[in-house]
């Protein structure tokens, strides 16, 4: 079962065209990463498939199910969107702002502070809870808010039908949280649940996509498996960069080195 | 498993706790509003004149004070205390802005127009019952035509943008200012005092007609805006954000403007204009409890009944036998209060 698919998805929210013909396919567990240069339309596309704008042209399916047709409610049950940057300035503890990911669920109290107990534990910020958010460093703010995501679509037993959008997610964390995020993708993977990342590294991206999708100017200029697409071209077409293309040598996927 | 099992967290309690607290003050403070005033009574004396009207055994001088002059008078205080401040609280959520207040739209300012137009256009029909009815209609529709401008202006078809409404507000609070100071330079003398003695507010005119509006819209907010609370709390984190937990935003907007233009719109017909209760009271209890709208939301509306209880108490004692209006003495007091807010605003976690 696919667990996103867009069809030659247009959309030109402000009058002038933001994104045009998009296709790819993702199936339930597998994780796509979107690369491009900045301005290319990543952050557009995944606020596009989040439901924040409508699509001009094409369809978008979620869960088998044309999102035009999903209210936001049940969008919100299914998916979660951890933004590139937070505007929170109000003072609400770490924990009451990972409880605001339970909003779109009518799940009795108990059973959310289960699900936030065990996502606070799994982001590894369990001792922070009482902190005011807003007194919290840049780093510290991002894994609170991926524990609001996560606590967002948090299933105890399958997540088949969750998707995850995650919007350059490692940009504010040190190296050791950066390799606890990519755990936990790895984790949620297992457990099913679909996954789009915004990742500017392409080195992190290999260790974690199944397939990547390469924008550029709005458009989608090439789509498959890291390995298939990392190309010495590619690199000097979309950042005019001379790379050397390698790889891991114990992982196997490529590894992007700029000569 | 879990082992420390706390429903909402540490604040959840201290939230309860402080609404509690706040629960068993209110009705101190309407005792103290009720003893107190230009007459000398005494606390037995007064109760039992309370006590005489409920049972129906009316008739002396005391009676007649607590019962036709300041029960109605220390209630209507607490209503729209309790109005003002849970509106305050759901428009400083809707803007995400701690420092939003209720007038901010508008609504203000227009219902100020309202009733400055309808005051000088009645004529010899202000006198009694049907020209305080009169200047109170014109100032709700002052009030509530102001909002529903300024949200029109701020809606494209593309949403809402509570920032547009903010500007928006702001232009129109100055154009109504400007159509009332041009009305009142046309008028005579006699009724420029009258205008404005009644937009400086007060509670002189509490009667148990007004009590009974007055109660009615403040409970349908007590009991409407915390229904909004979840939405409220998401809408803080940033408003696509909330729509991506579910909320739908447009829905929440209008709601919320419509509540609040109807609540403000309301005090300022049966009280005036009051200044700095729906700013300084939702501030003041979110320092308290944090921004959590389930607490924040009662709370507010406790603390702002007991708040402009207090400040009529004061405003009658004073100067005694001369009463002051209301708004003078929340403007006194809330000014210097919030200003030493503003300065340890970093105390709290808040952004500068």
């Amino acid at each position: 079962m696919s667990s996103l698919q867009l069809t030659e998805v247009s959309a030109s929210p402000w009058g002038k065209p933001l994104l045009s013909d998009i296709t790819f396919d993702v199936p339930a567990g597998s994780v796509l990463g979107i690369v491009g240069p900045n301005g290319a339309g990543k952050t557009s596309l995944l606020r596009l498939i989040a439901g924040d704008f409508s699509v001009n042209k094409g369809t978008i399916r979620t869960l088998d199910t044309p999102s035009a047709d999903m209210s936001p409610g049940t969008l919100a049950r299914q998916l979660a969107y951890l933004p590139q940057f937070s505007l929170l300035s109000f003072p609400y503890t770490v924990e009451e702002v990972v409880m605001l990911g339970r909003t779109p669920h009518d799940t009795g109290q108990e059973e959310d502070q289960q699900i936030v107990e065990a996502v606070l534990a799994k982001v590894d910020i369990a001792a922070l809870r009482e902190r005011l958010y807003t007194q919290l460093s840049g780093g510290e703010k991002q894994r609170v808010q991926l524990a609001r995501v996560l606590t967002q679509i948090w299933d105890e037993h399958s997540m088949e039908h969750k998707l995850l959008l995650l919007d350059e997610p490692t940009t504010a964390l040190d190296m050791a949280h950066q390799q606890q995020l990519l755990d936990i993708i790895r984790e949620l993977k297992q457990r099913l649940c679909t996954v789009l990342v915004v990742i500017h590294d392409f080195n992190v991206l290999a260790s974690i996509a199944d397939q990547v999708v390469v924008l550029d100017k709005g458009k989608q200029v090439a789509r498959g498996k890291p390995l298939d697409i990392y190309t010495p071209d590619l690199f000097a077409e979309l950042f005019d960069t001379q790379v050397l293309i390698n790889t891991h040598p114990t992982r196997g996927y490529p590894l992007v080195i700029p000569r | 498993m879990i082992t420390n099992y706390r429903p909402g967290g540490s604040r959840a309690s201290k939230a309860r706790l402080l609404i509690a607290i706040l629960a068993a003050v209110l009705p101190l403070a309407l005792v103290i509003g009720l003893v107190n005033g230009a007459a000398q009574l005494g606390v037995t004396e007064s109760l039992q004149a309370l006590w005489h009207l409920f049972s129906n055994n009316a008739g002396g001088q005391a009676e007649i004070i607590i019962g036709k002059i300041r029960l109605p008078r220390v209630l209507l205080a607490a209503v729209m205390g309790a109005n003002l401040a849970i509106c305050g609280a759901a428009m400083q959520g809707l803007f995400r802005n701690p420092l939003a207040d209720p007038s901010l739209i508008g609504v203000t300012a227009g219902a100020s127009l309202g009733g400055a137009l309808a005051i000088a256009s009645g004529g010899t029909l202000l006198e009694g019952y049907l020209g305080l009815t009169l200047i109170s209609t014109g100032a709700f529709l002052g009030g509530v035509l102001a909002v529903l401008f300024v949200y029109r202006l701020a809606t494209t078809p593309n949403g809402t943008s509570v920032a547009t409404m903010l500007l928006a507000g702001i232009a129109i609070t100055a154009l109504a200012g400007a159509l009332s100071s041009l009305l009142e330079f046309f008028v005579d003398n006699a009724m420029l005092r009258r205008i404005s003695l009644w937009k400086m507010g007060g509670l002189d005119g509490a009667s148990y007609p007004r009590l009974l509006l007055g109660s009615g819209v403040s409970l349908a907010l007590v009991v409407a805006l915390p229904r909004y609370a979840n939405a409220l709390n998401a809408l803080l984190l940033g408003e696509s954000e909330a729509r991506h937990l579910g909320i739908d935003i447009p829905h929440i907007k209008q709601a919320l403007v419509v509540w609040v233009a109807v609540g403000v719109g309301t005090s300022v017909a049966l009280v005036g204009s009051i200044a700095f209760v729906g700013l300084v009271v939702p501030h003041l209890v979110r320092l308290l409890i944090g921004p959590n709208h389930r607490y924040l939301l009662p709370a507010s509306a406790l603390a702002g009944a007991i708040l402009l209880v207090a400040a009529d108490t004061l405003a009658r004692v004073a100067l005694s036998p001369t009463e002051l209006p209301v708004g003078i003495i929340t403007a006194i007091v809330g000014v210097p209060f919030f200003v030493s807010l503003l300065r340890q605003r970093h105390h709290y976690g808040m952004q500068s």
